[in-house]
């Protein structure tokens, strides 16, 4: 398979992870927006070690891996915390920080 | 500190500018105590407060006397060595030590500053005297005896500096002094102002002062009498003139001469000792003295002197004018006050021929006018502070030491035979009339001013007198209703005033017998003498005549006729006079008004310059900030929203320029 099928799959995954971010308001929806584009990054980091031969994109994945679990935890206690308080996961009900 | 230290250091330096003292005179170095033992009793009397309430006056009394004392044996010394030698300059170390400007401070002792030293202590101590009774039932007598004693301090150390820098702090100190006691009862708002106004007017001659002093440094590099005067063979006269000019500028701000002289009436709002001490024998004259020290710079600038003749012959007849009309004793006092002055200063403005004779007058007028404001203020203490002399009248029979003092100082300002006067203001007419230059028609309008003064002022001091101790009773209820009964005032007010009566009779006669002139010679030169364009004994006759004339006149209207208690409308010269020739609505239409207007446009300048570019900007970020607010929505999708498009334009234009 050419180096451009893995590239267009990687921005088409982006584009539906940016898509979901902006449209949907579910902040667990948009949470897995958020997964889809760093998912869509893995693929291009994974997509170009293997192109250049070397393992460092690979190591860079699993960075990535690990950052997104432990972002994950954090912003999933967050979303249960909001919805605990406001009975609501909606992401445009948390804007207290307009004026 | 250093002072004291000084003290003991051998050195003195003796440079004079046209006489040559090759011996220094330790004694001389005594005269640092004539400054010190005032100064120091002025520190304890206030630093001590009300702990010294008890004894602080006699402290006063006794600093000042011990100053004369000093000064006394100073001037005996000075009496011993030969005249050549008689002026001395006491070194008391670098002062100011800046580049290019380099002050000793350093003290004069010569004739006319001990002239002034002992005129200054003498009065001075009689006058705090005077003011322990005077001032027996003010609760902040201490307070008032603090102030004299800085005003004796600052003074002597204005006669007695050897450079102008020195001189200006001694200015600053009387300028000072005169105000605390101008407005010594400032609780009383229009004395606060007339305190403010003497004070005003001063600084607008200090202005005067501090440009003669610019000009001297860049002139000659100096600022000490020796090497100012050595130096003024070298400069130009247009220097020298706008010198000249500068220093009579500070002069008549200082003595209250034309066109400064407004603030001499208001300044009667002080304490009677004080208008006797500062405001007509002591400060008031320093101008008269800044002009006599700097006589060389004068001698060198005709112009310049010419207009101090001229400001001299001016303000004598406009101080005599105010005289006629004023009712108030001690504003009538004043106005004499600055008429006299202008004799000295035109005495001074005929150059070295009148300078020995300007200072003579100064003292005798220092005795004569002093003693007779002590005796208007003996006359206010015994009629309840009442100073309108409308309300006086025939209270010769009731004070009879009053009465006798006050004239003698009466027919001393009027220059009677052989009463002080005669010897120093008559002189002063004879020297008026001295072609100066070979320029007769000075001779005529200066001889011609002097002698209508002389009348003008025998009318007006005779009013003066008449009104008082003469004619009928015209008083006024005290102010508690109950009926005066004018009583003369205790000893300690009296003696000051027998002894300054005595000086008023006899000091003319003494010193002029003494060789006043000749004493004064080291100092201001010799004049050889110059003969008037008319006659000696036919001046001395005019002049008597026209005393007689204004004598007469003020007795026929004054103690024989009605005197109306309150004052008729009278003519419009006597309305002008009464309102000081218009002066203060001058002043306010030419200099206070303009000066409004000036900071009213200035303000509104600030506030619709100024302030609207200081609002502007603020109100602007506002602005811009409440612009920019409304993105920040607080819906985080739109923060995303506005993050990817960020970011792909970013990524556009990266592309773009790489492209």
């Amino acid at each position: 398979m050419s180096l451009t099928n893995y590239l267009v799959l990687a921005a088409i995954l982006f584009a539906i992870g940016a898509t979901t971010v902006l449209l949907r308001r579910n902040a667990i929806i948009v949470f897995m927006g958020v997964e889809l584009m760093l998912n869509s990054t893995n693929l291009l980091l994974v997509t170009f070690a293997r192109y250049h031969g070397n393992l460092t994109g690979q190591v860079l994945a699993f960075f990535v891996m690990v950052v997104a679990a432990a972002e994950v935890v954090v912003g999933l206690a967050i979303i249960v915390s909001i919805f605990r308080t406001r009975r609501s996961a909606s992401v445009d009900d948390v804007n207290l920080l307009k004026s | 500190m250093h002072t004291l230290m000084s003290l003991t250091t051998p050195a003195v330096v003796a440079a004079v500018d046209d006489v040559v003292a090759p011996v220094a005179w330790e004694g001389a170095r005594l005269a640092v105590w004539l400054v010190v033992v005032p100064l120091v009793s002025a520190a304890v009397l206030l630093l001590l407060g009300r702990r010294a309430d008890r004894w602080g006056h006699w402290l006063g009394v006794l600093a000042s006397a011990a100053s004369f004392v000093v000064a006394l044996g100073v001037t005996v010394g000075l009496l011993g060595l030969p005249a050549a030698q008689r002026v001395q300059d006491v070194s008391l170390g670098t002062w100011v030590d800046a580049g290019a400007l380099t002050v000793d401070a350093g003290l004069r002792v010569d004739p006319l500053a001990m002239t002034f030293v002992l005129l200054v202590t003498f009065v001075g101590t009689l006058i705090h005297v005077y003011s322990v009774a005077y001032m027996e039932h003010d609760a902040a007598r201490r307070r008032f005896f603090a102030y004299l004693n800085l005003f004796v301090a600052a003074m002597l150390l204005l006669v007695l500096a050897d450079s102008y820098l020195l001189l200006f702090v001694g200015w600053e100190g009387v300028g000072l002094a005169s105000y605390l006691l101008i407005g010594f009862w400032n609780h009383n708002t229009p004395y606060a102002v007339a305190a403010k106004k003497a004070f005003v007017a001063n600084r607008v001659g200090d202005v005067g002062l501090v440009l003669a002093m610019g000009l001297m440094f860049a002139t000659f590099g100096s600022l000490d009498f020796g090497t100012v005067h050595a130096g003024v063979a070298q400069a130009s006269e247009g220097t020298l003139t706008l010198i000249g000019l500068a220093l009579l500028l500070a002069a008549c701000g200082k003595s209250a001469q034309f066109p400064l002289q407004s603030w001499l009436g208001d300044a009667m709002a002080g304490p009677t000792p004080v208008s006797a001490l500062i405001h007509a024998a002591t400060m008031v004259t320093a101008g008269v003295y800044l002009i006599v020290r700097s006589g060389v710079i004068y001698a060198a600038a005709p112009t310049a002197q010419l207009v101090v003749a001229v400001v001299g012959a001016i303000t004598l007849l406009f101080g005599a004018i105010v005289g006629c009309a004023k009712d108030d004793i001690k504003k009538a006092l004043a106005a004499s006050t600055m008429s006299q002055i202008g004799y000295m200063v035109l005495a001074a403005g005929l150059g070295p021929v009148g300078y020995a004779f300007a200072i003579f007058h100064l003292v005798t007028h220092g005795f004569f006018k002093a003693g007779m404001f002590l005796g208007a203020g003996s006359v206010m203490h015994g009629m309840d502070d009442q100073v309108d002399m409308r309300r006086f009248g025939g209270l010769g029979r009731y004070m009879k030491i009053t009465y006798v003092t006050f004239m003698a100082g009466w027919l001393a300002i009027l220059g009677v035979f052989p009463f002080a006067g005669f010897w120093s203001k008559d002189k002063i007419i004879e020297a008026a009339f001295v072609p100066v230059d070979g320029e007769p028609w000075r001779a005529w309008v200066f001889g011609g001013i002097a002698l209508l003064g002389a009348g003008i002022t025998a009318f007006y001091m005779s009013r003066l007198f008449f009104l008082t101790f003469e004619g009928q009773k015209r008083w006024s209820a005290r102010r508690d209703g109950s009926a005066q009964h004018p009583h003369e005032s205790p000893l300690l007010m009296t003696v000051p005033m027998i002894v300054l009566a005595v000086g008023s009779v006899g000091l003319g006669w003494l010193l002029s017998g003494a060789g006043f002139v000749e004493w004064l010679e080291p100092s201001v030169g010799h004049a050889e003498h110059h003969e008037p364009v008319l006659p000696v004994p036919v001046i001395v006759g005019a002049t008597l005549g026209l005393v007689l004339v204004g004598v007469v006149l003020a007795w026929r209207m004054y103690a024989v006729g009605q005197v109306p208690v309150a004052p008729p409308r009278g003519t419009v010269a006597t309305r002008a006079a009464r309102k000081d020739l218009y002066q203060d609505v001058v002043n306010d239409a030419v200099l206070v008004e303009p000066g409004r207007y000036l900071t009213r446009s200035l303000v509104y300048g600030d506030k619709a310059v100024v302030d609207n570019t200081a609002t502007g900007l603020g109100r602007a970020t506002v602005g811009v900030g409440d612009a920019v607010r409304r993105v920040q929505n607080g819906y985080a999708r739109s923060y995303a929203a506005s993050m990817l498009i960020g970011l792909v334009a970013l990524t556009v234009v990266v592309l773009a320029v790489r492209g």
